[in-house]
């Protein structure tokens, strides 16, 4: 899937470069996009260094297992495969608390973590399994509380009241999130189907 | 609000301290636990790199080609229809598939339209409501090694084009017509 995504944005890509006559815009973008990978890996290096040493000590103390036990009632219908004393539970509350606060830098160690313990449950394959398409369909829709990049860009250009959109971006995220879970569970059904007819 | 953005202050400042009273209520050697977690951080780190350079490149060129261009002009006449502004097509189609893509245009558009007009206000609750498919999904399954990601895509970007519409929709509820 990923792979046909990928070649059909560079073959098309290329295509359009050569009827544009776009040669020299596409050969900076090579370099453009590359420089920017690396860039943001590299400035993931400080938070995940940090991140994971904190959360290691926040699991050997007990506090994600706490932690679990104490949302999971809500959190474990999302994920019925997940035990609900499993690490996985507190990483996957940890990174959604950490989502909801607009701590995008603290969330995304987190997440790693929780797929990491996802992909352990799943027997290590290197196949997506449903929490883990479960947990990516929650991410992508990122339930955020203050979308505080935003409120700065706002204020950047004057604006009369830059908080005005966090009603309206928190609906409209409680929309999209809840629609991620609907698509996913649909998703699910018809996997598990087309399985039973077979 | 102002409660809001105290709470986010203070998170970060009030779970490093529960953590480590549990590390003292527990007896956990902290430091040495801390030291042994962060070594896997830079092991991840550089273990995206490859996908999100292959990713990142792709879409660059996409962009740069004017394939995107030639993409937004098909679809905009579309979702005009539906009530959807032109100007606002760009940025919906950038949301999923590229964050500082979206920042970019994000910016100009309120740069052009000014913060508090109509459309202004719908890219920015556009920007803040979801985040970007594309990367989370290279991020997070790239950084364990998950090569075949189901309908991982599909229900992500799905659930965008309802979030991006749930925006437009709540922007012109709240803020009035076009």
């Amino acid at each position: 899937m990923i792979n046909w995504i990928w070649m059909t944005m560079l073959i098309i890509g290329l295509i359009f470069a050569v009827i544009n006559n776009r040669m020299d815009e596409v050969n900076a973008a090579i370099f453009e996009g590359a420089e920017q990978a690396v860039t943001l890996s590299f400035g993931l290096i400080s938070v995940l260094v940090f991140w994971l040493g904190m959360m290691k000590i926040a699991q050997e103390g007990g506090l994600l297992k706490a932690l679990s036990k104490f949302l999971a009632p809500v959190i474990g219908k999302l994920f019925p495969e997940v035990p609900r004393d499993h690490p996985a539970m507190g990483y996957i509350l940890s990174n959604m608390t950490a989502n909801f606060f607009g701590l995008g830098n603290a969330a995304t160690p987190m997440g790693i973590k929780a797929m990491e313990q996802l992909k352990v449950l799943n027997g290590g394959k290197d196949e997506a399994s449903r929490s883990m398409i479960t947990f990516l369909a929650i991410n992508t829709a990122s339930i955020t509380l203050i979308p505080t990049t935003v409120i700065a860009i706002r204020m950047t250009y004057d604006s009369q009241n830059p908080g005005e959109i966090i009603g309206t971006t928190i609906a409209a995220t409680i929309v999209g999130a809840t629609s991620a879970i609907l698509i996913d569970r649909y998703f699910h059904w018809r996997r598990t189907r087309r399985k039973k007819v077979r | 609000m102002v409660i809001l953005s105290t709470v986010s202050m203070y998170l970060i400042p009030v779970l490093l301290f529960v953590i480590l009273a549990t590390a003292i209520y527990k007896k956990v050697p902290a430091y040495e636990t801390f030291v042994d977690g962060a070594k896997d951080g830079f092991q991840l780190a550089i273990g995206i790199i490859p996908p999100l350079v292959a990713m990142l490149v792709a879409i660059s060129i996409f962009r740069a080609s004017g394939a995107l261009d030639f993409i937004l002009a098909g679809i905009a006449p579309l979702l005009a229809m539906v009530g959807v502004p032109p100007d606002i097509v760009p940025l919906a189609i950038m949301r999923p598939l590229s964050g500082t893509g979206a920042l970019g245009i994000m910016s100009d558009l309120i740069a052009v339209h000014g913060p508090d007009s109509l459309i202004g206000r719908m890219a920015s609750t556009m920007q803040g409501s979801t985040d970007t498919t594309l990367y989370v999904i290279t991020v997070y399954f790239g950084a364990v090694g998950i090569k075949k990601i189901g309908d991982a895509l599909k229900v992500g970007l799905l659930a965008d084009v309802c979030g991006l519409l749930a925006a437009i929709f709540f922007v012109v509820l709240v803020f009035g017509s076009m």
